[in-house]
């Protein structure tokens, strides 16, 4: 328990991916899902921040006043630059998740997943309906 | 240093530019375009691989920056092996399908499609190549996206469906792929494979950080099975690889799921260490779910009336054929799960292009019984769909009877309980990929005198010929040439840690 409470950054992104996880995997509603998609991959940024960030140590920028500073007052600049690569892609399959869900949107008229497997099916089943009877014709 | 070592990052960058190029143009130039590019990377990939078995391994420092900060790119045998391969596979792929392109997509989105094999080819390669976790991680992403856009391109109800079921299960994937590679590296400190593995070794020596890497090596597997389509994990599969154009059912269940399981190879020997992995028992449960799989996969295949659903069913089987190599924990093991990685390709993507061949004589229909005696109206197309079916079922000669003598091989090493249950999976396994692959051969071969007429004036598209041929061609060349393929992928593995 008292690692939990030291370590909260760290515990809060791993509820928060869990959060998104299930949303991403589990809610019907298309948006619901991206929203679930986002959150888990920010929880995942947070994490990687979190472990990036030393106490009592400012940010990698050797500028200014404090250009004298050392190597070792600086906090590790990897994760910066892992988080900013991370939300570049994690904005581009959102863009791509959300004209899906557009196109989806377009042709059924609903956001439920459920549902529109549902009416693809019924799309199907009635498309060999129409073949059947068309050979019928012939 | 030699021009030769520059080729995988040429590669890369040119596949990736091409990739741009292709979307400002017209589709036809597009196409030229994209399928040069290919066969370009695979002429590089082969000069590569000779390089690469004549003089050793070697690594390729990005940018400026020396080993533990900057990025790099890793050169060997066995890469260079899977690479050249992915290029003719991928090749042959959009040369088979490549009539039925510019049918089921409309004219104005035609060049994107080769913007998106362009963009696949570079992701495999990459992921191939790279020699850094975090750089994998972006090219699974882009891998994701350009399969995604591969499967919906073809715009109709199914593909949209099928595109984001595919996309959600990716997403779950590459999440957890994500917050692995997010803890090793808070655990080890750096993000290239060389120095994680030196790292982990130390703390296998100390016994430090044992329960991180375990949840580590959990996280990264499941989300690297998820993407690949492990049996319990397949939902997405049978919709994504039924409905998109033939092109695209070939790339993708040849090649994308192939990409993550070798991506997944390189985190568990050049990463971790595979006796670290052993020590584990992750192996365990891959060789677990992977037995359940190639069972599992191949009795729902039999129960399907729609080709293109029967072979994407004996995919589920045969990615479980691979893991279950990986899970028996010896090197012949891995041999043979790389080895089956390249004859399933082979064989795959030949079926769903014949199979394409097979329905267009047949009224368009992909069901079994519109089917009947498609072979007799489109001759190269039933052959060829023959070839792929017995390769799978494991008739002599042929590239998946060779893989699977190595999963038997493989399981002869292995302990005396994976050894039992190797066997006895591989039976069944076997028979009941006959039952349905050899119910298809028959069904197709079964006179139909009431189709011939209507096909009589069929002809089959030139470059889809071409392809089957090949396709043969390579099928019989792994089948029987493959102590060749063999000694590179093991000399590949020898250094691949």
């Amino acid at each position: 328990m008292g690692n939990l409470l030291n370590n909260y950054y760290e515990a809060v992104a791993v509820i928060l991916f869990g959060i998104g996880f299930t949303t991403l995997l589990f809610h019907r509603n298309m948006i619901k899902k991206i929203i679930g998609f986002n959150i888990m991959d920010t929880a995942v940024y947070l994490f990687l921040a979190a472990k990036g960030y030393i106490e009592g140590r400012v940010a990698p920028v050797p500028d200014g006043p404090d250009a004298s500073r050392l190597v070792t007052d600086y906090i590790n600049p990897v994760p910066a630059g892992l988080v900013l690569t991370g939300i570049v892609v994690s904005v581009s399959v959102t863009a791509v998740m959300l004209s899906l869900t557009i196109r989806l949107y377009r042709r059924y008229h609903t956001l439920d997943i459920d549902f529109i497997t549902m009416l693809v099916k019924k799309e199907q089943a009635t498309e060999k309906e129409q073949g059947i009877e068309q050979v019928k014709e012939r | 240093m030699n021009i030769i070592q520059n080729f995988p990052l040429f590669n890369i960058v040119m596949c990736l530019m091409g990739g741009v190029i292709c979307s400002v143009l017209k589709a036809k130039p597009a196409k030229c375009l994209s399928m040069g590019l290919i066969a370009l990377a695979g002429v590089m990939n082969g000069c590569v691989l000779w390089y690469a078995a004549k003089y050793g391994q070697y690594t390729y420092m990005m940018g400026h920056f020396p080993a533990p900060w900057g990025n790099e790119i890793r050169v060997g045998v066995l890469e260079a092996v899977l690479a050249l391969f992915f290029c003719i596979i991928m090749f042959l792929s959009v040369l088979g399908g490549e009539h039925y392109i510019t049918i089921d997509i409309e004219e104005s989105k035609t060049n994107l499609y080769f913007t998106m094999v362009n963009l696949m080819l570079t992701s495999l390669l990459a992921l191939i190549y790279t020699n850094d976790l975090f750089t994998a991680y972006v090219f699974v992403e882009i891998n994701t996206i350009a399969a995604g856009a591969l499967i919906m391109i073809r715009s109709n109800g199914h593909t949209l469906v099928a595109a984001t079921k595919y996309m959600i299960m990716s997403l779950v994937g590459s999440g957890l792929l994500l917050i692995g590679i997010t803890m090793l590296y808070d655990v080890s400190g750096h993000l290239l494979m060389v120095n994680i593995h030196e790292q982990i070794s130390v703390y296998a020596r100390t016994g430090e950080y044992a329960f991180p890497l375990t949840v580590t090596i959990g996280l990264m597997s499941v989300g690297l099975a998820i993407k690949s389509a492990l049996f319990p994990f397949h939902s997405w599969l049978p919709d994504a690889y039924g409905y998109s154009t033939p092109s695209s059912a070939a790339i993708l269940s040849s090649l994308v799921s192939k990409g993550y399981i070798f991506l997944l190879f390189k985190i568990f020997y050049r990463v971790f260490g595979f006796d670290f992995v052993l020590d584990h028992k992750v192996t365990n449960i891959l060789f677990v779910f992977g037995v359940v799989g190639m069972i599992a996969g191949s009795v729902m295949a039999i129960y399907q009336h729609d080709v293109r659903r029967l072979i994407a069913f004996s995919s589920v089987a045969q990615i479980g054929y691979i893991y279950m190599g990986i899970g028996l924990a010896v090197p012949m093991g891995t041999v043979a799960a790389v080895f089956h990685i390249m004859s399933h390709a082979a064989s795959k993507s030949m079926l769903f292009i014949a199979a394409k061949g097979l329905s267009d004589v047949s009224g368009d229909s992909k069901d079994f019984s519109d089917l009947k005696g498609a072979g007799f109206r489109n001759k190269l197309a039933g052959i060829a769909f023959s070839v792929g079916a017995f390769s799978m079922v494991g008739i002599p000669l042929l590239a998946g009877f060779t893989s699977k003598v190595y999963f038997a091989e493989a399981a002869l090493l292995a302990s005396n309980r994976k050894m039992a249950v190797a066997m006895v999976a591989l039976a069944i396994s076997t028979i009941l990929n006959a039952v349905y692959f050899i119910r298809a051969v028959i069904t197709i071969y079964t006179p139909n005198p009431k189709r011939e007429l209507a096909a009589k004036d069929y002809r089959l598209p030139r470059t889809m010929a071409v392809a089957l041929v090949l396709f043969i061609i390579l099928n019989v060349f792994l089948g029987t040439w493959s102590n060749l393929i063999e000694d590179a992928i093991e000399m590949g593995l020898k250094t691949f840690s």
